[in-house]
């Protein structure tokens, strides 16, 4: 397992073999369907948008939050499915300058090809342990937009070791999911 | 057997609590089967994942998946009169206490209720017998598999080949969105709602097919569907499916429906039965 720390450079990105398993510290940020749609709305009417998602970490997720004292503590907080932002994901790429996604399920070609294009890589969670990744952000830097609900405010994290994730389409745009699907048995 | 009276509301928090943060142990054992069974490094790596964040989520007392769904209720015996207002009170309280994540919005405006009630919500099916006990039962899954779900009116020419094609095929197609290995739910029959309403009873069940028909089927592709190579997460493996369960009705002579119930590794299910003030919790479930 290699271990990385964001922010990520686009060397960093790609130097992330397909395949491989990473863990990951640092400051990420979730944002899913709606923070996604906002997000865009945003920059085309040339209203602010939060500084956080500027080659950001990104992850899909709409975690359980419960307040600690003045501040928010992450309850349960796995990947969400990452191809419903499948039609938003290469213009955030692009303007955004994200270095990095962490979701699950996989995203589609036209993704992939921003990814490649911009230096971007896609890190595999595993789904559904929302403990185990929870208790990897300790730190909650933050919040905006909360008004979206819990599940899809987005959220700031300090990750400490968050992992395993598994990078399943490197900075090439060759995807894992592609080669496993190509590759399935169908009697 | 816990012997204090004890509030519906409180009853249904019980089992929200327990299906949310405790794996039935028929899924935990399949789970450590296929962990066992597993030769891909990256799928031993993805179950060994799973099955640390189960012990976790026992131990801390937290939902074991951020996702904890629309509540699905079956009750089934005597029904009380209030029933449904106790089950959404218990609903409200369990999404404030344990926490659950509020996840219910209205369709069009998107608007969330913050407490997982709202328009039609909470769903319950009710199954009246002449029993002396009222018995709650709750499913809870999440989107990401729930997203997968599918109906297909299949011709009547399509047979049992084509029947166990359409399953493959959907389990197949959803690829690592509905996090696998789940538990595949099937309906054959019935008329479309019905079909759909098997198919998710039977993910739900935790007992054997009495069927030997149809339980010579739910073997096949348990077999057929974990030869794929799809694996956990859709990331490779042998592990694709922990169980496909499978239940008919008699459907129209023109008519072959199909549904197919996807599940997610955590199949997350509790019950309580209700006699007098007693109050017996299981994490077995026929409904």
């Amino acid at each position: 397992m290699r271990f990385i720390r964001s922010p990520l450079s686009r060397e960093d990105a790609a130097s992330l073999t397909l395949g491989s398993v990473v863990s990951l510290s640092g400051p990420i940020v979730t944002a899913r369907d709606e923070a996604h749609m906002r997000a865009l709305e945003h920059l085309r009417e040339g209203k602010a948008v939060p500084e956080c998602l500027y080659g950001s970490v990104l992850f899909h997720c709409g975690p359980i939050m419960a307040r600690d004292g003045d501040g928010w503590k992450a309850i349960a907080a796995g990947p969400t499915t990452s191809a419903r932002m499948n039609s938003m994901e290469p213009e955030m790429i692009r303007r955004f300058g994200i270095r990095a996604i962490i979701g699950k399920g996989g995203m589609s070609r036209e993704v992939c090809a921003a990814m490649k294009e911009c230096g971007c890589v896609y890190l595999a969670a595993t789904g559904g342990a929302a403990v185990s990744i929870a208790e990897s952000l300790p730190k909650v830097l933050g919040a905006e937009w909360e008004d979206l609900g819990m599940a899809e405010a987005v959220w700031k994290f300090e990750a400490d070791r968050m992992g395993p994730l598994i990078v399943a389409i490197d900075a090439n745009g060759d995807s894992l999911y592609e080669r496993v699907s190509e590759s399935l048995v169908r009697i | 057997m816990i012997k204090l009276p004890e509030t519906v509301e409180q009853t249904v928090v019980n089992i929200l609590r327990l299906a949310n943060t405790k794996l039935p142990s028929d899924v935990g054992w399949a789970l450590e089967a296929a962990a066992a069974w597993e030769t891909d490094g990256r799928a031993s790596a993805q179950l060994g994942a799973i099955l640390d964040n189960v012990k976790k989520a026992e131990l801390l007392g937290r939902p074991m998946c951020q996702d904890t769904g629309i509540p699905i209720f079956y009750v089934k015996g005597k029904i009380p009169p209030s029933i449904r207002q106790d089950i959404a009170a218990g609903v409200r309280r369990a999404t404030a206490e344990i926490p659950l994540r509020p996840n219910t919005v209205d369709p069009l405006t998107r608007e969330n209720s913050g407490d997982n009630l709202g328009e039609g919500m909470p769903i319950v099916h009710f199954i009246p017998t002449e029993d002396a006990y009222t018995e709650i039962s709750v499913m809870v899954k999440g989107a990401g598999s729930e997203n997968m779900t599918r109906l297909g009116m299949l011709n009547p020419s399509d047979g049992a080949a084509g029947i166990e094609k359409f399953v493959a095929d959907s389990v197949l197609d959803a690829g690592g969105k509905p996090c696998p290995p789940g538990v595949i739910g099937v309906g054959i029959g019935g008329t479309a709602e019905e079909c759909l309403l098997m198919a998710k009873a039977a993910a739900m069940s935790s007992s054997e097919n009495p069927d030997p028909v149809l339980r010579k089927m739910e073997e096949d592709l348990f077999v057929r569907i974990n030869g794929s190579g799809l694996g956990p997460m859709g990331l490779g493996g042998g592990a694709t499916v922990l169980a496909v369960k499978i239940r008919k009705a008699c459907c129209h002579t023109a008519s072959l429906p199909v549904a197919v119930s996807v599940g997610c590794w955590a199949t997350r299910r509790a019950s309580a039965r209700m006699t007098g003030d007693r109050v017996e919790y299981s994490q077995e479930a026929d409904v």
